[in-house]
């Protein structure tokens, strides 16, 4: 709609409110994406992504802030996961079963708000399923930039510590490496990540975001700290693409941009041929950069 | 997606005279129809995938009914092809494509779950005139289904089911040891992939009844509440089934009679099973464990 008179698309406010909430989020989905592949816990993120929907569903129904429901709902998801799997671990058939129910829970909520409350915002369930980047108000773009950055602070701090408990737990606990502990936190910051992700790019995709640079790094080089920054380098790129895209290409909604272009990158990493063929990064021992 | 238009049954605790009513309109009498024959298949198909640990490729074949049925719209088929091209295709992508490490596996999946919802969503951005915007497609309605639709479901049901008892023992024998299986000159590889084929001929299935979103609820949460209650495998198949049919059809009747989503019913229903089948199961192990030398109580088939 607006590509006949851009000169650069960040003169836009409403685009550079999505550039900088964007990067912010794409740099912590793809920290703790990496960790989340890492520790073949992407099925927890799913959940975690679904969970977000009935939260803000949920929120809404009641009458409360979007927002509010987006973080109560994942980081007391994330930690009920951590208690239901043993080390902190949860079972696929528990996440499951918990969470299809978590699904159908929102379904009530979205028919809930679209009876009783909504009469102007009825396509909010839409834009919480799949995201509106191009949606996000200055003053919430801050507030995603400033979560963002925190919770890519911290996953850094606690990087060292949790690689090793991800490799090799017994050692790690041996050590005196507070695994359990150090579960528990990573799987809030995935929640904290995934309601923060959710409203740039949608509770059904931020999956991709999660997944698709992770898997790429991996797929590129075994060294985690390497992979690591490879992850969060590829994710930023990767939002920037459809941003752009999305931009000069007004009927393409940037959610699903944003998903082609992470997707290509992880494609295309198929194409390379490792050099050695080794056993897999689970031997590696995390031996710094 | 609600039942405004028949203005508001009422509930008369007279059974008979409640099913009369319900079952005087040909839809109701379609999708009790229909939401049999889904509850069925995917009970069976879903035991498998709870023992098989394969929750999340099921959760991503069942996504992947949402651009199907979007896809399919946009060019101008009906939802029902697009459904099954898309559920079919993704679980040969993600069986083509397995064989990685773990984690890899998990990565794969979730992209390819992501990028086909992305596009889903693309779809329907194209395609304004679509019924009530993604909202359906993603959480099913059951008062459109046609008795040739009908006719449709229990064919395809018939046919996988078929197959399945077919393949049922050595695919059992290589889900719970595949290595020994193997072993023993089982095709592994093979029945993986046959059976992730089968996975989404019913998941297409059950996608129409139930949304996209909520089919894996009917796949996984009558499984796991099964095995949770007993450790013997036709036993348990029997009880998934038998939740899974109860669940369908105790939602039908509770949407039938409250404004509320089909998927919400159904998931709390089935997930309230599940929840009694976990309490059940620690009272006996507290029980258990104050009588000393009792007998080991049924826990899951496989650790």
């Amino acid at each position: 709609m607006t590509v006949l008179l851009a000169t650069s698309p960040l003169s836009h406010p409403f685009f550079l409110h999505a550039f900088l909430a964007g990067t912010a989020i794409a740099v912590a989905c793809g920290l703790v994406g990496y960790f989340l592949v890492l520790r073949a816990q992407v099925f927890t993120g799913d959940a975690l992504s679904h969970v977000a929907f009935t939260g803000a569903m949920a929120a809404l129904a009641f009458g409360a802030d979007l927002r509010l429901g987006l973080f109560a709902a994942t980081v007391a998801m994330a930690l009920l996961f951590g208690t239901l799997g043993r080390k902190a671990r949860p079972d696929d058939v528990v996440i499951g079963s918990v969470f299809s129910w978590i699904l159908g829970l929102g379904a009530f909520f979205i028919t809930l708000y679209t009876t009783s409350r909504s009469t102007t915002n009825g396509t909010a369930g839409v834009s919480v399923l799949f995201g509106s980047i191009f949606g996000i108000a200055s003053s919430s773009a801050v507030v995603a930039a400033l979560v963002a950055a925190g919770v890519g602070l911290l996953v850094v701090l606690i990087a060292r510590p949790l690689l090793f408990a991800t490799l090799d737990e017994a050692v790690a606990a041996a050590r005196g490496v507070p695994v359990r502990l150090l579960g528990y936190g990573f799987l809030a910051l995935a929640g904290i990540s995934a309601a923060e992700a959710t409203q740039a790019v949608g509770s059904l995709l931020l999956l991709g975001l999660l997944a698709a640079p992770a898997g790429a790094a991996i797929r590129v080089t075994d060294r985690p700290y390497r992979a690591l920054a490879l992850s969060a380098g590829l994710a930023v790129l990767e939002m920037w693409a459809g941003l752009f895209t999305s931009y000069a290409v007004p009927k393409m909604p940037p959610s699903f941009a944003i998903m082609a272009a992470a997707t290509a990158v992880y494609a295309a990493t198929f194409l390379i041929r490792r050099p050695v063929p080794r056993p897999r990064t689970r031997t590696a021992v995390p031996t710094g950069t | 997606m609600l039942l405004a238009e028949t203005g508001a049954p009422t509930w008369s605790w007279n059974l008979l005279t409640d099913f009369q009513d319900m079952w005087s309109y040909p839809f109701m009498v379609n999708a009790f129809r229909a939401g049999a024959v889904v509850a069925v298949v995917s009970a069976v198909v879903g035991w498998f995938v709870v023992l098989r640990r394969q929750t999340f490729a099921a959760h991503t074949v069942s996504a992947v009914a949402f651009p199907g049925a979007a896809g399919a719209l946009l060019l101008g088929f009906s939802a029902v092809y697009g459904y099954f091209t898309l559920c079919v295709a993704a679980a040969l992508v993600i069986a083509a494509l397995r064989g990685g490490g773990e984690h890899e596996e998990s990565a794969l999946t979730g992209t390819v779950q992501a990028f086909l919802l992305a596009s889903g969503f693309l779809f329907t951005a194209l395609y304004r005139g679509l019924l009530e915007g993604p909202q359906t497609i993603l959480f099913g309605t059951f008062l459109g289904i046609t008795s040739s639709q009908v006719t449709v479901l229990t064919v395809v049901g018939a046919v996988v089911l078929a197959v399945l008892a077919l393949i049922g023992r050595p695919l059992l024998f290589a889900s719970v040891d595949p290595q020994v299986a193997g072993g023993r000159g089982v095709p592994v590889r093979a029945l993986s992939v046959v059976f992730l084929v089968l996975l989404g001929a019913a998941t297409a299935e059950a996608s129409q009844i139930t949304g996209t979103l909520l089919v894996f609820a009917l796949m996984v949460i009558p499984a796991a509440t099964a095995q949770v209650l007993t450790a013997r495998p036709a036993l348990s198949l029997a009880l998934a089934v038998l939740l899974a049919f109860a669940a369908t059809w105790l939602g039908l009747t509770a949407a039938y009679y409250w404004p509320y989503p089909l998927g919400f019913f159904v998931t709390t229903i089935a997930f309230a099973g599940y929840l009694l089948a976990l309490g059940r199961r620690s009272l006996r192990e507290v029980l258990g464990r104050t009588r000393a030398g009792a007998a080991p109580t049924a826990k899951e088939v496989i650790a």
